[in-house]
């Protein structure tokens, strides 16, 4: 920047400041003191100059001791070791025990106060009782830390040997005193600053374009002062979803742009709907109350035992358990009712699908693809891998020709829609699908594959009670924050629900 | 999840050298590897394959998958003299069933006994459900004389030396002072008797699911026959555990022997039984599950990969299942057999050539919609746990007793959230060193008691709307500017009418009300409340059941 433009760039507060500033070093208060503009506004005015070079300067720290906060109370009020000097003075003796009472001292003060003018040696211990030493010295004189105290602050550098002294004693003491750091910023002209300086400032130049200044034309034939574009704006924060809904958002458009329908319920379910009619044996250990959610005191209600035995969706259900359903072993061992009735917090998304299916059982309206993204539940220790609350992404396609190899296109075209193109599958269990996968994706930092879920094809155990024939089901359900912490890099799962409104601010948005 | 460890140089002996190739073929046979080290590699067995329970087995069903051998045959020898065992009638309501065999010809050495001992844990934590389904035993068949009975008897009648410990113990004393007693002693609260086996010696050999004897129930390195047990409650699984056992033994180079169990409902059993079961299917059956086509000869060799034999009779295709298999229940499940030897790797995805429509769900809508309007308006939306705590509740709501509680809750949560505005207040609190003004909502679902009669679990649940502001000289104005706003933007009409709220401060607060129904509250929080929540600054809240947006023609 040649002088001149530089000239047309001060601002208001840069043309008040410079004239007052030297060749030699000079105190912001002095520079702030002669241009008759307040401390922030000169150190803003700097700032601005020290960008375009015009300036430059120099800080310098020094250390100060002052009172801490329990100091100014105890400068008013005496410090601990006072007021017992002057009861012991009063009533000659007190017993230990005592001291906290009799001198309304906290129980730390109390032991602080008899340890200091133990150590100074005015008083001495006896049974139990505290009393003044005799001949010891004069009581009524101030002693060194009273003295120091009334002093402060003080800078560190310059304090006397007994000075020093009382500091060491009382440091060690909760916020009796303190040390502050002072900056003392010094400021002088550059050689460009210099020769500015030394050039006319007051250009006739526009600061602000008025509507006064638009209506009377007065801007014709003047320059705008120009702006130094390249200087830090104070932060702004907006308004945002929540960026674990954002995510959802996202991953529900997926699914709905390859037709599947939104399927929400209750988060509040019976262990029917749970696990036994996703045919989950009534002693599996995901059933124990280390592992799920029951509620306290609650009995849920089963489907009725209808007379005919071939439409009535808990016979059949026990049936599939028992053993009998199109042939099936099932879990030989008896199936019971009461268990079905605990009402618990879902642990997975598929008490929807299954709740789902018995509705489309009922109306035969197949082929039909569903999916929902919601909270589940289990009852975990947290910690930063673990959470009690999480989302699944839960899938399901009824189809008289749905087979194994679709199952496996639909969840990778999912994934490649949310950005996971190196995907594999490999067997894994679950109770309710026969086949059943794993799905991982390829983590190309770690180098290494990370599960994303499970899926499979129901069983006819599942099926059967709910359509009265086998139908093939595709369905998954999928751990979803893990993809919301990949895109955040988020390293604790706590931190999806802390609600820190500092980082939800700067949070980034959802963006793949 | 159960992870099993194998000795790295021991695991080679058996199936050869350890080669990243060979690691995908185990992760691909349904055993994801866990961990590789230097010395040790660790797989992850799923609960439905027990049978895969140690170091022979998992060996053996791994050289199937890699076609090195097919079906194991067991060859299962008579009962020999004496080789009965008696169950008693009065173990009919403690442990009614035990099922048994007798090997010989092993050859133990210290790691086999090693891993004998860890099969037999793993099988009582995994199908044997902490012994409470099938409790194993193993017995030096050198210690003890045949027959065996099967007895139910008083605790106090009940005295012998168990193993790790120095003295006689009676049934009690067990289960108050040693170490197992203690760990399983639910199992046998309230049981009149107690069973335990015992021998044509009188000699107790073990009170099960305990305890062993020490005189009798220890196999050491120069044991070569043994006497095994399996008792419970599920005869199916008992025989399942035997079943494993005895194919690792087998494996091991034991010689099966059944025995005739006496009184196991009223009749007499040979066990153990080992001959395959026999499960009729349709090939056309797993091509439609797999959508692939295959040739019966392809059927028969993957299922020979997966130690299944396969037969035609008269036309029709019959699975042989190996009676250690507690995972084929159904001919669907001679599909994943299939697909696991095919290769989950080899199938080609597909795109179904389905016409279906997409459909979001109205809440899912409502809820994008409000979110819009309200971000758009500069709020922060917040979400927070549905689990909160009695305490939390009771800072707001001071009175409020209907807490829908969890059991055993890990967390200090253990009741679902009445309402958002406890954990709005929360979060304002923990944030006192965030800039201000802080303005933030939540949409979500709330939880309360329903004594309804057509309510399935007895709790009701409904979307809520909470927005809270928080800031120095925060007034009233501000949030009824964006209950308006909020409301226009929605196009319903709603009222607002003074209400007393201990909520809220005296004549700050409101009902808002859509036609005739009370949707929500809205007020400046009163001071105790915000005292409760350690919050120094005036917050403006409001809070609205969002079901009249769903239920009416607004």
């Amino acid at each position: 920047m040649d002088e001149k433009t530089i000239i047309e760039s001060l601002s208001p507060i840069e043309r008040s400041v410079l004239p007052n500033i030297t060749s030699s070093y000079s105190n912001i208060n002095d520079i702030s003191k002669n241009s008759s503009v307040d401390k922030t506004t000169t150190k803003r005015a700097i700032g601005f100059l020290l960008n375009k070079d015009l300036v430059k300067t120099k800080s310098s720290s020094k250390k100060f001791v002052v009172l801490g906060i329990l100091g100014i109370n105890y400068l008013k009020k005496d410090l601990p070791e006072r007021i017992l000097l002057n009861k012991l003075t009063e009533k000659k003796t007190i017993p230990i025990g005592e001291i906290k009472n009799i001198c309304s001292l906290n129980e730390n003060e109390a032991r602080i106060a008899l340890g200091t003018l133990k150590k100074k040696a005015v008083v001495e211990i006896k049974e139990g009782r505290v009393s003044l030493l005799k001949g010891s010295v004069n009581i009524s004189k101030k002693m060194l830390e009273e003295i120091f105290m009334e002093k402060l602050p003080l800078e560190v550098d310059q304090m006397e040997p007994q000075d020093s002294l009382a500091y060491e004693n009382l440091k060690s003491r909760k916020e009796i005193v303190e040390i502050v750091e002072k900056i003392n910023i010094e400021v002088k002209l550059t050689s460009l600053g210099e020769k500015i300086s030394k050039m006319k400032l007051e250009g006739n130049m526009i600061e602000s374009l008025t509507p006064k200044i638009l209506k009377q034309n007065i801007w014709k034939g003047k320059k705008f002062r120009r702006y130094d574009l390249t200087t830090s704006v104070p932060k702004i924060h907006g308004g945002k979803r929540h960026f674990v809904e954002q995510s959802k958002d996202y991953a529900k458009n997926i699914w709905l742009e390859m037709g599947f329908k939104e399927m929400n319920g209750n988060m509040v379910d019976t262990g029917f709907w749970v696990f036994d009619t996703l045919f989950t044996a009534q002693d599996h250990p995901v059933r124990e109350m280390q592992d799920t959610f029951y509620l306290k005191g609650l009995r849920g209600k089963i489907p009725e035992r209808l007379k005919k035995k071939e439409d009535c969706i808990v016979f059949n259900v026990q049936k599939a358990h028992e053993g009998g359903v199109d042939g099936s072993l099932g879990w030989q061992s008896t199936w019971n009712e009461e268990d079905a009735r605990r009402v618990l917090l879902r642990p997975h998304t598929t008490s929807l699908s299954i709740r789902k299916l018995r509705e489309i059982g009922k109306n035969s309206k197949f082929p039909s693809k569903y999916f929902a993204l919601g909270k589940c539940f289990r009852n975990e220790t947290v910690d930063w891998s673990h959470g009690f609350e999480f989302n699944q992404a839960e899938g399901m396609v009824i189809d008289e020709n749905a087979n194994f190899r679709q199952l496996i296109g639909y969840l990778k075209e999912f994934y490649k829609k949310m950005g996971y193109n190196k995907i594999r599958v490999r067997p894994a269990y679950f109770a309710y699908t026969e086949p059943s996968l794993e799905i991982d994706f390829f983590h190309t930092d770690r180098k290494e594959w990370v599960e994303l879920g499970g899926a499979g094809m129901f069983r006819p155990e599942v099926t059967i009670p709910m359509f009265g024939k086998h139908i093939p089901v595709l369905a998954w359900g999928q751990g979803f924050d893990r993809i919301i912490t990949e895109f955040f890099e988020i390293k604790d799962l706590r931190e999806l629900y802390k609600n820190d409104i500092t980082k939800l601010r700067n949070m980034k948005f959802w963006r793949k | 999840m159960t992870i099993l460890t194998f000795n790295k140089s021991e695991l080679e002996k058996l199936i050869g050298k350890i080669t990243p190739e060979l690691e995908k073929r185990i992760t691909n046979m349904g055993t994801p590897i866990e961990e590789v080290t230097n010395k040790e590699l660790s797989i992850e067995v799923f609960p439905n394959r027990p049978d895969l329970l140690s170091l022979r087995n998992f060996s053996k069903a791994f050289n199937q998958y890699n076609k090195k051998s097919g079906l194991v045959k067991f060859n299962v020898n008579p009962p020999e003299k004496n080789y009965s065992i008696s169950v008693d009638k009065n173990l009919a309501e403690v442990r009614p069933y035990t099922v048994c065999a007798i090997v010989k010809k092993l050859k133990l050495d210290y790691s086999k006994i090693l891993e004998i001992i860890d099969i037999q844990e793993k099988l009582h934590n995994s199908i044997g459900r902490k012994r409470k389904k099938v409790a194993i035993g193993i017995y030096p068949l050198n210690k003890i004389s045949l027959p065996i009975r099967f007895i139910g008897k008083k605790p106090e009648d009940i005295k012998f030396l168990p193993l790790d410990s120095s003295k006689e113990l009676t049934g009690n004393q067990i289960l108050k002072s040693h170490p197992k007693g203690r760990d399983y002693a639910h199992l046998l609260k309230d049981a009149p008797v107690y069973p335990i086996f015992i021998d044509a010696n009188d000699e107790i050999l073990s009170m099960p699911p305990i305890i062993n004897s020490k005189k009798t129930g220890k196999v050491d390195e120069s044991t070569n026959e043994i006497f095994i047990e399996c008792s419970g409650n599920n005869l199916y699984y008992l025989n399942k555990a035997l079943n494993i056992l005895l194919f690792t033994l087998s494996e091991m180079g034991g010689k099966i022997y059944s025995m005739e169990v006496k009184g196991i409902d009223k009749k007499t059993l040979i066990t153990p039984d080992m001959k395959p079961q026999n499960l009729e299917f349709e090939i056309s059956d797993i091509e439609k599950t797999l959508g692939v086509k295959f040739t019966e000869k392809d059927i028969k060799k993957y299922l020979s990969q997966m130690g299944i034999g396969y037969e035609s009779i008269n036309g029709k295709s019959i699975a042989l299942v190996p009676q250690y298999r507690v995972d084929i229940l159904h001919p669907i499940d001679l599909s994943e057999e299939v697909a696991i030897s095919y290769g989950y790797e080899n199938f080609v995805p597909e795109i179904a050539d389905i016409s279906t429509t997409g459909e979001e769900d109205k809440t899912s809508k409502l809820k994008r919609t409000l979110g819009d309007i309200l971000a758009g308006l500069g709020l922060l939306e917040t979400s927070s746990y549905h689990l909160t705590n009695k305490k939390n509740i009771r800072k707001m709501h001071f009175d409020f007793n209907d807490f829908i509680e969890v059991e055993n809750s890990k967390t200090n949560r253990d009741v679902l959230r009445m309402d958002l505005l406890t954990n709005s207040l929360q979060i304002l609190s923990e944030n006192s060193n965030s800039a201000y003004p802080q303005k933030i909502f939540e949409i979500g679902r709330v939880f309360s008691l329903d004594e309804s009669k057509t309510s399935e679990t007895g709790v009701k649940e409904e979307e809520h709307l909470s927005i809270s502001i928080v800031n120095e000289g925060v007034s009233f104005t501000e949030l009824k500017q964006i209950l308006d706003y909020l409301f226009m933007m929605l196009n319903i009409p709603y009222t607002i009418e003074n209400t007393e709220n201990n909520n809220y401060i005296n004549g700050r607060a409101g009902k808002i009300f859509v036609g005739p129904v009370n949707v929500g509250y809205i007020g400046e929080i009163a001071p105790r409340v915000l005292k409760n929540w350690k919050i120094r600054m005036p917050v403006v809240s409001l809070e609205i059941d969002l079901d009249f947006l769903f239920s009416s023609n607004l």
